[in-house]
């Protein structure tokens, strides 16, 4: 086995612990929770007798040690239980609302990083420019606009003054029908099934929430840019590659810039996990089926399985990230390398 | 369903693949709008009313896809929109009915020319089965047919393919309506078996996710979370033909998105929008505001609590609350005002105006006459779930008791602990609480709200002369002799010990922008059957 092979396995093996860790404390805090699932599940007209008959039937008469070897057994077998609330297994939910999510946080951080980090570099190399004004602008008003509020102003403008946009309704207008399921991606599969049509439709409706949630990613990530990139250029072998006589770009980009990537990429990774958990608003304003509201609706109606599903894709997601962002490490700075013990 | 690609859909359509064999997109747009959409801030969660965990906004399905065998009637209220008529019982999918001597057989005579989707004709087995299944599953639908008197299988019976007869073990006025609400509505019994298991003898899995029925709609795409598709059912005979042809409900979760969308016009209806945007969109477009029958805004004071087993500690809030300041701020107007009613009880109008006011010398004098005299401090509880109209409710509330020396503090408990603390387990002092019973009568209200140990008597009020008058009335008809005088001594009671302040009567409003003929009903749900475009 070659050596980076080895280093990958050992990593995903140390992260067994903290899945174990988060199955555990998400099981114990869902049931921590205040709120009956048995009296909310039992409906408006329920009495003691309907209340009683709802939690034997959800299993929760039983004692929570049982409960727990349950559903830890269930999980062995990939098996992450049902939601009482949408009636259907909470692995489908996810697989149905997740892509929803990924599409639209991995498009706002490409817009984001279309714009932040040139803004970045742009904004270190001509420090005290308008350039750095611009960004010092923008960067502000990123982080101090709340996106459920930038959300309901560009519908406001783009959809109800201007009529450019597309009504707010979720992934496609109510016209157009899903593509057939490959990756969940409207976007990815309308092309995979030859439809421009679908994917013109897709796109369009994905403008607005997408830039909603890149002005608000945009800002730590120009901010961070910019950081790295001065320190970057203050640095001493900057001073001599510049007196070495190599040329501006090379010094910028091929030494500078580089250096500079690795707390940037550090940076997305964190804002991408945050943003995917946390734009529950943004889903909720361009009505986007996605796992943010999921997640809401199930702690509202104290739906257990559907809350713990929530938190282990979460957490596997970020073990994964983390992981990616790891390896990507190594291709920025040779220097770094795993301790393949 | 949720899976269903564009392909299937149109080959299991009611358009049929063959007249749009390669449509990329939906005829939505087609001239004379024969389709509507909805938005809705809820989510529909099943499309199988009896499955345990099923919320409100699913009952629709049960009510467009389904039939049941009666239904109620239409009526035109005096401000010229349409409602339910709870004094009218209607044919749906029964043609006849009548009603032994004794009061004890209801015999339904079924439609022959019913048939469910899939061409099968509808038989009283049928009937009998989907009977079976609401008795049987437990939770909500259990409950609500044993409000009719309805709790055994062995009260149905199928006599021939066209006759079915409920049995019950006493006469009840409520039975026959009870059989009008969303619940025991008729499956396709051979479809729902041909897919149950040992472990699912009721078909709840199969269900769920795909209707069996004979109603007016067809469920053509369900992408849950998202939208509900009806498609009309052009075989239908359970009552007048819808006008459209498609419905789309999209789920909305953004109030302020809903607006856009039902001003732009792009959507013909929004579905229960809150007071302050009826109010607003009142003169731009049909804004309906129908106050919902049977169902008041109360704030209760819980008896269980030292300061409340005092009448005059109650009475005197009762003459604190600011009810008008209450009405326009949290209801924006929208409703019917439950306050300044006449002084003696001499109908039996339900809900009623109680004749209480705001008077805050009133209040302090009965304050001054209870043992708190020097006034006493107090939680106020409100459901974080709903509070649109509970905070400035409670907010009113606090600020106009203050002056008469009861201090508030208002507690605000998440919405999935409400249900727990303030019904079942009862244990909050003094809080607001909205019951609203779907059967239309005071005793029936009464049932649920004044009666000890029932789940939305909040107040833990107990009143042996009550207890006695609502056993008594609750299964009488209501042109006996002795009803009006039994109801009537019940509201006095109830006035008198006031352990539940009527604040309002709440309306759902619902906003039209291109469609018309919109009806009330009392389940809260969109009848999508006579809805109709313009």
């Amino acid at each position: 086995m070659s050596a980076p092979l080895r280093a990958v396995l050992w990593r995903i093996l140390q992260t067994v612990p903290v899945v174990f860790g988060v199955v555990v404390i998400s099981f114990v805090l869902t049931r921590a929770l205040p709120g009956d699932p048995a009296v909310y599940f039992a409906g408006a007209m329920a009495d003691e007798q309907s209340i009683e008959e709802v939690r034997v039937a959800l299993g929760l008469d039983q004692p929570l040690w049982r409960q727990f070897f349950l559903y830890a057994g269930d999980l062995l077998q990939g098996d992450l239980g049902n939601s009482i609330s949408t009636g259907q297994p909470v692995l489908t939910d996810l697989a149905m609302r997740l892509p929803a999510s990924l599409e639209l946080t991995l498009t706002a951080l490409l817009i984001a990083c279309a714009i932040a980090i040139p803004l970045g570099v742009l904004a270190a190399v001509r420090q005290g420019s308008w350039v750095d004004h611009l960004c010092r602008v923008l960067v502000t008003a990123g982080v101090s606009l709340p996106t459920f509020f930038t959300g309901i102003l560009l519908i406001y403008v783009f959809y109800y003054l201007l009529g450019i946009a597309p009504s707010p309704l979720g992934r496609l207008d109510f016209i157009y029908f899903e593509p057939p399921r490959v990756t969940g991606f409207y976007l990815i599969d309308s092309l995979i099934d030859g439809d421009p049509e679908t994917f013109f439709a897709a796109l369009r409706q994905l403008i607005l929430p997408a830039t909603t949630l890149a002005l608000f990613t945009l800002a730590p990530i120009a901010r961070m840019t910019r950081a790295s990139m001065l320190t970057a250029l203050s640095s001493d072998y900057i001073r001599t590659a510049r007196a070495a006589g190599l040329s501006g770009a090379m010094v910028l980009f091929g030494y500078a810039f580089r250096n500079a990537l690795l707390p940037v990429v550090t940076t997305l990774g964190m804002v991408f996990s945050f943003v995917l958990g946390a734009n529950v608003l943004v889903e909720k304003v361009f009505a986007w089926p996605g796992i943010g509201s999921y997640a809401v609706e199930a702690l509202v109606v104290s739906d257990y399985a559907a809350i713990q599903g929530f938190v282990l894709a979460m957490a596997l997601l970020f073990v994964f990230l983390n992981l990616v962002i790891d390896l990507s490490y190594t291709l920025i700075d040779p220097r770094i390398r795993f301790a393949a013990k | 369903m949720t899976d269903t690609n564009r392909r299937t859909f149109l080959k299991t359509s009611a358009l049929g693949a063959a007249s749009l064999p390669f449509l990329k997109v939906m005829p939505a747009m087609a001239e004379g709008r024969d389709t509507l959409v909805v938005v809705s801030g809820q989510t529909i969660n099943s499309l199988d009313l009896h499955r345990v965990g099923t919320n409100r906004a699913s009952y629709q399905v049960a009510i467009n896809c389904y039939d049941r065998l009666v239904s109620f009637g239409t009526k035109t209220l005096p401000s010229g929109e349409l409602s339910y008529d709870y004094e009218t019982i209607v044919p749906e999918l029964a043609e006849s009915w009548s009603l032994s001597d004794d009061g004890l057989v209801i015999t339904f005579k079924l439609k022959p020319n019913a048939t469910f989707w899939d061409g099968r004709k509808v038989t009283a087995e049928d009937v009998k089965w989907s009977f079976d299944r609401a008795v049987s599953v437990g939770g909500f639908p259990t409950t609500q047919m044993r409000a009719g008197g309805l709790s055994r299988p062995d009260q149905f019976a199928a006599v021939d393919a066209e006759t079915f007869t409920v049995t019950l073990d006493f006469p009840s006025k409520l039975s026959l309506p009870d059989l009008a609400v969303p619940v025991p509505f008729i499956i396709n019994a051979q479809v729902a078996k041909a897919n149950a298991t040992a472990d699912d003898p009721w078909a709840m899995d199969y269900l769920h996710q795909t209707p069996a029925g004979s109603g007016a709609f067809k469920v053509a795409r369900w992408d849950q979370g998202q939208q509900l598709v009806y498609e009309r059912n052009d075989d239908w005979v359970g009552g007048p033909l819808p006008a459209v042809q498609r419905v789309i409900v999209r789920e909305v979760p953004s109030q302020s998105t809903r607006r856009a969308l039902i001003e732009r016009g792009d959507v013909q209806v929004s579905f229960d929008i809150p007071d302050r945007d009826a109010a607003e969109l009142a003169d731009k477009m049909t804004v309906h505001s129908t106050p919902i029958e049977n169902c008041i805004h109360c704030a209760c004071l819980n008896t269980a609590f030292e300061p409340f087993q005092d009448a005059n500690v109650r009475k005197a809030i009762a003459w604190a609350i600011p009810y008008e300041a209450i009405f326009n701020t949290a209801a924006y107007g929208r409703g019917a005002p439950m306050w300044g009613g006449p002084e003696t009880v001499t109908d039996t109008q339900w809900p009623r105006p109680f004749p209480y006011n705001t008077n805050l010398d009133t209040a302090r004098e009965f304050l001054a006459k209870s043992n708190y005299a020097d006034g006493f401090s107090v939680p106020l509880s409100i459901s974080l779930d709903l509070a649109s109209w509970m905070e400035p409710t409670a907010l009113l509330i606090q600020e106009n008791l203050e002056k008469i020396g009861i201090t508030c503090t208002v507690e605000k408990i998440p919405g999935a602990n409400w249900r727990t603390v303030a019904l079942v387990d009862k244990s909050l002092a003094f809080h607001l609480e909205n019951f609203g019973g779907w059967l239309n009568t005071p005793d029936y209200y009464f049932f649920w709200a004044y009666q000890e140990g029932k789940l939305f008597n909040s107040s833990n009020y107990y009143n042996e002369e009550v207890e006695e008058l609502t056993n008594r009335t609750l299964h009488m008809p209501m042109d006996h002799p002795e009803y009006a005088g039994l109801i009537q001594r019940m509201f006095e009671i109830v006035i008198e010990d006031i352990p539940r302040i009527p604040l309002w009567q709440p309306a759902l409003n619902v906003a039209l922008n291109g469609a018309t003929d919109y009806e009330f009903w009392f389940h809260r749900q969109l009848d999508a059957r006579p809805i109709a475009g313009v």
